[in-house]
């Protein structure tokens, strides 16, 4: 058999990119709750934010390593399975991946440190001070890394000599078409992610009657911020999809699985789009949905997959499927929030126990969307790695597929095995924390222990 | 002066210091994770861990600071580096996720054995790798129309695989003279004996390096041994010699801090030898500085940022340090 080092390095790239996405997409939210509860203790000097922070940051610090160590294996993994996309792009990605590092990566490992095992040793402005940077870290982090995929979607301010990339402009280079809806729209993901784990595990302590003060702060906190990023979300999102119709046409035509541009699109609600008859089959759809949603008109034409080639054409149910998930996410996301809200302002939400037994079971919502999304926006983009520039398949290093079938493989199980364990520990941390007194704990992390979490 | 010029030059050397920073700084803590298993039970290893949690993160920063960096001034070379060491690589940044994670597992976990393991040996193992992506620079890489065209074990060489154990040597003694540092009594007593053993193995591997690159690489014998260069490099092997010597007394004599400076100064003067013996190629024996530079305008971009932000990342690694100074037994005491 002949195994194909491109698929390879895609699926491995694929796979390790999807594990790595989980954390950030959790730790940028939840870094700003962090930030937030320290602000709201060093203002108000209430005992329970103070407890409240304590008790999130080690959930932070669990999650946070595995998203520093699964970061670095990516960005050398630029280089080890795509070495033509680096000497391609490297003029330009490299100084936004670069710019990462010198801004946020630093800054966010430090201040960690100080978060977790400052304890008495730091002032307690200082330890509110580090609450804020690394919030600010993870969310610049996030702003330069957007501005290098965006820039690979619609790529801008820049030149091609010889096949190289050559920058020209870098404020276009930064701020590239598709970056501020990208980047509002994942920051505002990753906020609503974290939004439903806070949700989640106040809504499981008050089910079982333990911690009713925290429980109740983060209920209020997390119904409160969703009511309002929910429904944000949707509007980012549209406007988003806006904006890929002007610069991606066939991305969505294929989220849509819109065949003939000459004819108004019905929005499917559910389909097996079918490549070989370039059709729709088993379709339930909403007539025109899709035309009034991206041009406002009942009879408004864009394009369709049959308006470029087939070999053209990015893979279909991938991105199809995964919006679809992504959607049907974020409209539970918004039910869910509005109807909290609704209850909070009843002032029932405390006792809707059939309200919080659901949402203690949807921790998961936020992850599996922003990797669906994800999903939608990278597979979308394909053939190209570089919209237009350079295609996935020109990308890859020099490599024998032995070479990376073998760094799949160990992939594939070293991260199930840290990813098995890293969310043991996790809910292991909710689970155990009341016997523990570890939210009630007003003792510094003890140092020589290692970890303020070591305990037991 | 043209600026455009040197930027090549400039933009090498930030990639040495940064790349200088990292082996220094993650080379003490991957160095505790090799000593992990000659603790003499969990309450030690506790302490080792404790000596470099709050480190860590920040100095694995210093990784991505040089391979990002590479990608930043040197996108050719990182294309050709990248693909060329990919087996080593890659297992490198394996083990360094098993060890990256076991600082928070470890603490969390009933079973500590299994993740002392884990920890030694995913320490010893990405150390090793370094050592042979190291070797396998020094050693020389094949290009062809601007890509790497050598096999997936080019690296495998003995000289390779001695460079891999040097590493090991290296970093294990940066943990040790820490060990010496941060903690005191029995801990500090047995790491001054393990760092005895680790200063005489580190020598016999920079005098193997030293004595064997010359005589299998005709361009680095040329470097060393043609006058006048030789009077300007001599100083280099005496000074080596003469910080070995200082650096057995100073364990001997069981002083604190002299140890680590001792030995990280062993390294610099190391590292400069490497430079001296490969410079202006950045992948040897085709690819010069200046020929795997980026874009001077990437470069540009990126050099505005970095002289602003380096000082200041160094200024609040400095704080961390010193917030975290001093020994780590005198707080066990409390608990």
């Amino acid at each position: 058999m002949e195994l194909d080092p491109v698929l390879l390095s895609r699926l491995q790239f694929a796979f390790t990119i999807s594990f790595h996405i989980i954390f950030p997409s959790f730790t940028i939210g939840l870094a700003a709750y962090l930030a937030t509860l320290e602000v709201l203790w060093g203002w108000t000097g209430a005992e329970r934010y103070k407890r409240l922070a304590a008790f999130w940051t080690k959930i932070f610090a669990v999650s946070f390593a595995m998203g520093v160590v699964s970061g670095v294996v990516l960005s050398y993994q630029i280089g080890t399975n795509w070495s033509r996309f680096s000497a391609v792009a490297g003029n330009v990605i490299g100084p936004l991946l670069g710019y990462e590092v010198l801004t946020a990566f630093f800054l966010e490992a430090t201040f960690l440190s100080v978060l977790l095992f400052g304890g008495d040793r730091v002032p307690r402005w200082l330890h509110v001070f580090s609450g804020v940077a690394v919030a600010c870290g993870t969310t610049l982090s996030a702003f330069w890394i957007l501005a290098a995929n965006s820039w690979m979607q619609t790529p801008a301010g820049y030149t091609l000599q010889a096949g190289i990339v050559y920058p020209l402009d870098w404020f276009a280079i930064i701020f590239n078409p598709s970056f501020p809806y990208r980047f509002a729209h994942m920051i505002n993901a990753s906020f609503l992610t974290a939004a439903f784990v806070v949700l989640a595990v106040g809504a499981r302590y008050l089910l079982a009657r333990r911690h009713v003060e925290e429980a109740r702060t983060m209920l209020r906190m997390a119904i409160l911020l969703t009511a309002v990023l929910a429904p944000l979300q949707l509007i980012i999102g549209d406007q988003h999809g806006l904006n890929t119709l002007a610069h991606q046409p066939t991305k969505i035509a294929a989220m849509e699985a819109h065949w003939d541009g000459s004819t108004p699109g019905n929005f499917e609600i559910f389909a097996w789009p079918d490549e070989k008859t370039e059709s729709n089959l088993f379709s339930i759809s909403i007539p025109h949905g899709s035309s009034l949603v991206l041009t406002h008109q009942w009879d408004g034409l864009f394009p369709g997959l049959k308006d470029v080639p087939p070999q053209i054409r990015p893979p279909l149910k991938n991105v199809f499927f995964g919006f679809r998930i992504m959607l049907a996410i974020g409209l539970y996301m918004i039910a869910a929030a509005l109807f909290g809200a609704w209850l909070l302002w009843r002032g029932r939400l405390f006792e809707t126990r059939w309200y919080l037994a659901i949402v203690s079971h949807t921790w998961w919502a936020g992850f599996v969307a922003v990797t669906a999304g994800w999903v939608v926006t990278e597979c979308g983009r394909q053939p190209w790695v570089v919209e237009g520039v350079l295609r996935t398949v020109d990308s890859a290093s020099p490599v024998p597929a032995a070479s990376v079938a073998t760094t799949l493989v160990l992939f594939v199980l070293i991260y199930l095995v840290v990813f098995s364990f890293g969310i043991y520990f996790i809910n292991r941390l909710i689970v155990r924390c009341p016997q523990d007194a570890q939210l009630g704990e007003a003792a510094p992390p003890r140092l020589a222990a290692g970890h303020p979490s070591f305990e037991s | 002066m043209d600026l455009a010029a040197q930027l090549p030059l400039i933009w090498a050397g930030i990639l040495a210091v940064a790349v200088a920073f990292y082996v220094i700084l993650d080379g003490f803590d991957l160095g505790i994770g090799m000593l992990f298993p000659f603790a003499k039970d969990d309450s030690e290893r506790d302490r080792m861990l404790a000596s470099i949690a709050p480190f860590w993160d920040g100095n694995e920063t210093w990784l991505v600071l040089g391979g990002g960096g590479l990608l930043v001034a040197f996108p050719r070379a990182y294309s050709i580096i990248m693909p060329a060491f990919y087996l080593p690589l890659i297992v490198m940044l394996l083990a360094l996720v098993l060890r990256g994670v076991t600082f928070e597992f470890r603490g969390n976990a009933q079973r500590k054995p299994f993740w002392n393991a884990v920890f030694a040996g995913a320490s010893t193992l990405a150390c090793f790798c370094q050592g042979i992506v190291l070797g396998g620079l020094v050693q020389g890489i094949k290009i062809e129309n601007g890509a790497f065209a050598g096999g997936p074990f080019d690296w495998a060489t003995p000289f390779g695989l001695v460079c891999g154990l040097g590493v090991v040597a290296g970093y294990a003694l940066l943990g040790a003279t820490w060990l010496m540092m941060k903690t005191d009594g029995d801990m500090a007593r047995r790491a001054a004996a393990q760092a005895k053993v680790l200063l005489l193995a580190v020598l016999v591997f920079m005098a193997a390096v030293s004595i064997f690159t010359p005589l299998a690489f005709p361009r680095i014998a040329q470097r060393w041994f043609t006058l006048p260069n030789l009077y300007y490099l001599l100083p280099v092997p005496i000074l080596t010699g003469l910080v070995a010597l200082a650096e057995w007394r100073w364990i001997e004599t069981r002083r604190e801090v002299a140890p680590f400076l001792a030995t990280i100064a062993l390294f610099l003067l190391g590292y400069l030898g490497l430079v001296i013996s490969t410079f202006p190629y950045i992948v040897p024996p085709d690819l010069t500085i200046r020929e795997a530079a980026a874009a001077p305008s990437s470069q540009t971009f990126m050099l505005v940022g970095t002289l602003v932000l380096l000082p200041v990342i160094l200024g609040y690694t400095a704080l961390t340090y010193w917030l975290f100074r001093g020994k780590v037994g005198e707080r066990a005491a409390y608990h």
